[in-house]
């Protein structure tokens, strides 16, 4: 391990060398936007909104994935990143049927204020009105496909945090859904411990516990930092 | 009647190699006529099988085994005329060879050729290629090593371990300027350095065969044709690097290539020319084959890591890239099928001389699987910096049935269509990556004017939104997007201003995706667009079809509104 130091958006900082952009960023206030990313698991680099651009490099960079090295020299916001970011969260809103209105999450979801923060007003993209289903089969908890935008962060924080790898995502491309076992409903999952940790890893009101009405579901997901940090510990 | 010699020794010097090599020339020299019937997929397709059954029957019949020996052998090429018999003596070629064709072809061995059968071998499509990889050109049987020897096999190898240091045989791979054959054309020998310069315990080899580009089968020709040399360069390429393991990936949708792979593992090993102790020397190198399951995307070399490993093959972000922590994490050589075949004869001829074939840049020959309308369909070995014209007119023999040529398509999903005025453009890294296209693994798809190419590019992208593993949002959904544009386009329900939204879905998808998937999906949508952009106006502000696909040419390709 080596320490190196950088320049992200013209300020100078030092970072570990096996830190990423987006955690040395965020230490020095810097917010890169992500979905998939959440502290306490492994990285994903999926949704691709923290992409960042780095001098002396043609290709964007993911911060989350993207280790920090001697001299880098980033750069986290342009009108160019601006648009990326947009249009990408605009296909997740028209890929599900998203209806903030009635949603249990309304004013505590992260893909409502990742589009406030970008200030999405409308939607150019055509919404694609997918035929999706809720699981309302788990005693504690509904699975509603219609809100999930497939960051796979309920897969990573069940298989990692839980041990159990109920969730996982079956088919490909603009066909993939999340699923529970071998595509069985929830209730009759015989791997789901019903901890709950996904529940409070999903960013939006894909996962909630059941019972909860608009605007009622709250997450917190911090205790995942502690898990993991008391697993490696162990280790 | 004896068809077939087999070798049953350990070969563990160089000078061995030569002897068997010497005492399977003799073998052969015995027999005054030799013919060989192309056992490749094509050929296989239309019964060459039982067409060689007919002519080993014939010779028995006719009492000749002593003098005639007939062998299965490789691809010719000209797959179009299937099934290919050919007489290297009389350097003869028969083309759509029959079972009653049999006796003819036996009568005529020593006397005049059946003229109605002759496939014209002196013709552009043969003589203006150079063939480095396909060399044999058919006329050695691909499953067996003693005649594989027999070339010239697996002294390449000998001659790298024997003469050569590991450092040495990356240099030599550095100094021939071998390029990537997979398609991004990354160079060899540094790719070689990078991985024999990590420290670890253990490194890997891994062959990438998952050929998947729609409207290319070069890759599984060589690996058909020439399985053992494949194996040599990788087994030369794991002593370069210091693996002491490799795997050839290759797709389940090649049976005889993986019947053939997997033979020629089991004769090589049987042999000390693969295993522990290749040579009698210090050198193991275990090759296991592994079956793709059908996703296009396991070609992307992070996605195919993932697959051997057991997991679904889904791309991870590069880097780390494989050369540094591939395969369980250990460092990882990954090559495409012709980059390991064009490694033999950089080691046996010398990599000056290789470097003598091609462009300053784009050094050797390249195969190219050459198909859609063309009259010489079939497998091609030209020198990079060959001009598409001369690829397409002169090898490919032009533009059947009277149609107009409208463009190539190179590259496969990822790659774009060059329109005529570009046709005397040369095909190397460089000036396919500047019309917008890319070399890719070497699929050539012609195109006439009855292509459109609004409904060429939507095929593509249904291809692409088809295959994308669903991992990131630009591809999973930005492909579904472009396809369902492309798809109204098509049917007249596009709009000018959707044409815009289109233009920047292909800027998002391109430089947001993860791997080179979602990365080159939208080539094909910006390639006919800067080339084509007519085609897209007459559909859209038109509502016609040029090409006459999408609707008969002057027919309004909306589709009609209900009379009541």
């Amino acid at each position: 391990m080596r320490v190196v130091t950088l320049k992200i958006n013209g300020q100078e900082m030092s970072g570990r060398d096996d830190e990423d952009i987006l955690h040395v960023a965020r230490e020095h206030d810097i917010e890169i936007p992500t979905l998939c990313q959440l502290d306490g698991i492994s990285e994903w680099g999926g949704c691709r909104l923290c992409l960042v651009e780095i001098e002396g490099s043609a290709k964007l960079s993911a911060a989350c994935v993207t280790k920090v090295s001697e001299g880098m020299v980033v750069n986290t916001e342009s009108e160019r990143l601006a648009g990326y970011r947009k249009t990408i969260v605009e296909m997740l809103f028209t890929e599900g049927n998203h209806v903030c209105s009635v949603c249990v999450s309304n004013n505590n979801c992260e893909l409502q204020d990742m589009s406030s923060d970008l200030k999405i007003d409308h939607i150019s993209l055509p919404y694609r009105y997918p035929l999706r289903t809720v699981d309302a089969s788990h005693d504690l908890f509904i699975f509603d496909a219609n809100r999930c935008i497939l960051c796979t962060r309920c897969v990573r924080v069940c298989d990692e945090a839980e041990g159990a790898h109920t969730w996982d995502i079956a088919g490909r491309g603009i066909q993939s859904q999340l699923v529970s076992d071998l595509h069985q409903p929830w209730g009759e999952s015989t791997s789901c411990t019903s901890c709950g940790k996904c529940v409070e890893a999903c960013p939006t009101g894909a996962i909630f516990e059941k019972g909860k009405a608009a605007g009622e579901m709250v997450k917190d997901a911090k205790f995942l930092v502690y898990l993991a940090e008391m697993k490696a510990e162990k280790s | 009647m004896m068809i077939d010699r087999k070798i049953n020794q350990q070969i563990s010097s160089p000078e061995e190699l030569a002897n068997v090599a010497a005492e399977q020339l003799a073998w052969q020299a015995q027999y005054q006529h030799r013919v060989f019937v192309c056992m490749g997929t094509a050929c296989q397709s239309v019964q060459s099988g039982a067409v060689l059954t007919a002519l080993q029957a014939e010779i028995k019949s006719k009492a000749r085994e002593n003098e005639c020996l007939v062998s299965p052998g490789g691809c010719q090429g000209n797959c179009a005329s299937a099934p290919l018999v050919s007489v290297p003596e009389q350097d003869l070629l028969y083309q759509k060879v029959q079972l009653s064709d049999a006796e003819e072809i036996i009568e005529a061995l020593a006397g005049k050729p059946v003229g109605r059968l002759l496939c014209d071998n002196k013709s552009d499509f043969f003589t203006m290629q150079n063939r480095v990889v396909t060399n044999h050109r058919g006329l050695l049987n691909p499953e067996s090593i003693e005649d594989y020897i027999a070339a010239g096999g697996f002294s390449a190898l000998l001659k790298a371990l024997t003469d050569f240091t590991p450092e040495a045989v990356v240099q030599e791979l550095q100094k021939s300027g071998l390029r990537g054959r997979g398609g991004a054309g990354y160079p060899t020998g540094l790719k070689w350095s990078t991985v024999a310069k990590t420290r670890a315990e253990q490194r890997y080899v891994i062959c990438n065969a998952d050929e998947g580009d729609p409207g290319a089968f070069m890759n599984r020709s060589v690996l058909e044709d020439y399985p053992f040399r494949v194996l040599e360069g990788m087994a030369i390429a794991a002593y370069a690097v210091g693996a002491s393991k490799g795997y050839v990936y290759v797709r389940a949708e090649y049976p005889l290539a993986v019947e053939r792979v997997t033979k020629a593992i089991r004769n090589a090993e049987k042999h000390g020319l693969l295993g522990n102790k290749i040579g009698s020397m210090s050198f193991d190198f275990q090759v296991e084959i592994r079956l793709g399951a059908g996703a296009f995307v396991c070609g992307e070399e992070t996605a195919l890591i993932s697959s051997i490993e057991g997991g679904k093959g889904l791309p991870c972000p590069r880097p780390p890239y494989p050369a540094e922590s591939g395969l369980w994490g250990m460092p990882t050589l990954i090559n495409n099928v012709e980059t390991f075949a064009n490694v033999v004869p950089i080691i046996s001829g010398g990599a000056e001389k290789y470097a003598t074939i091609g462009t300053p840049t784009s050094k050797g020959t390249k195969t190219f699987a050459l198909s859609g309308s063309i009259m010489n369909t079939g497998l091609v070995e030209v020198p990079l910096g060959t001009s598409l014209r001369k690829m397409i007119f002169d090898i490919g023999g032009g533009v059947p049935d009277g149609h107009k040529f409208k463009a190539v398509q190179t590259g496969g999903p990822a790659g774009g269509c060059i329109p005529e005025e570009h046709l005397d453009a040369t095909i190397d890294y460089e000036t396919l990556m500047e019309l917008g296209s890319f070399m890719g693994s070497g699929g050539m798809i012609v195109m006439d004017d009855s292509s459109c190419m609004v409904d060429v590019a939507k095929f593509f992208m249904q291809f692409c939104a088809a295959e994308s593993c669903g991992k990131c949002v630009p591809c999973r959904v930005g492909t579904a997007h472009m396809h369902d544009m492309l798809d109204r386009i098509t049917k007249g329900e596009g709009t000018m201003e959707e044409l815009g939204q289109l233009e920047s879905l292909c800027d998002v998808v391109k430089f947001t995706s993860l791997c080179g998937l979602g990365q080159g999906a939208p080539n094909p949508v910006l390639s006919t667009l800067r080339f084509f952009k007519g085609e897209y106006l007459a559909h859209i502000v038109g509502h016609t079809c040029p090409a006459g696909v999408c609707a008969p040419v002057g027919q309004d390709i909306r589709r009609p509104t209900c009379a009541l």
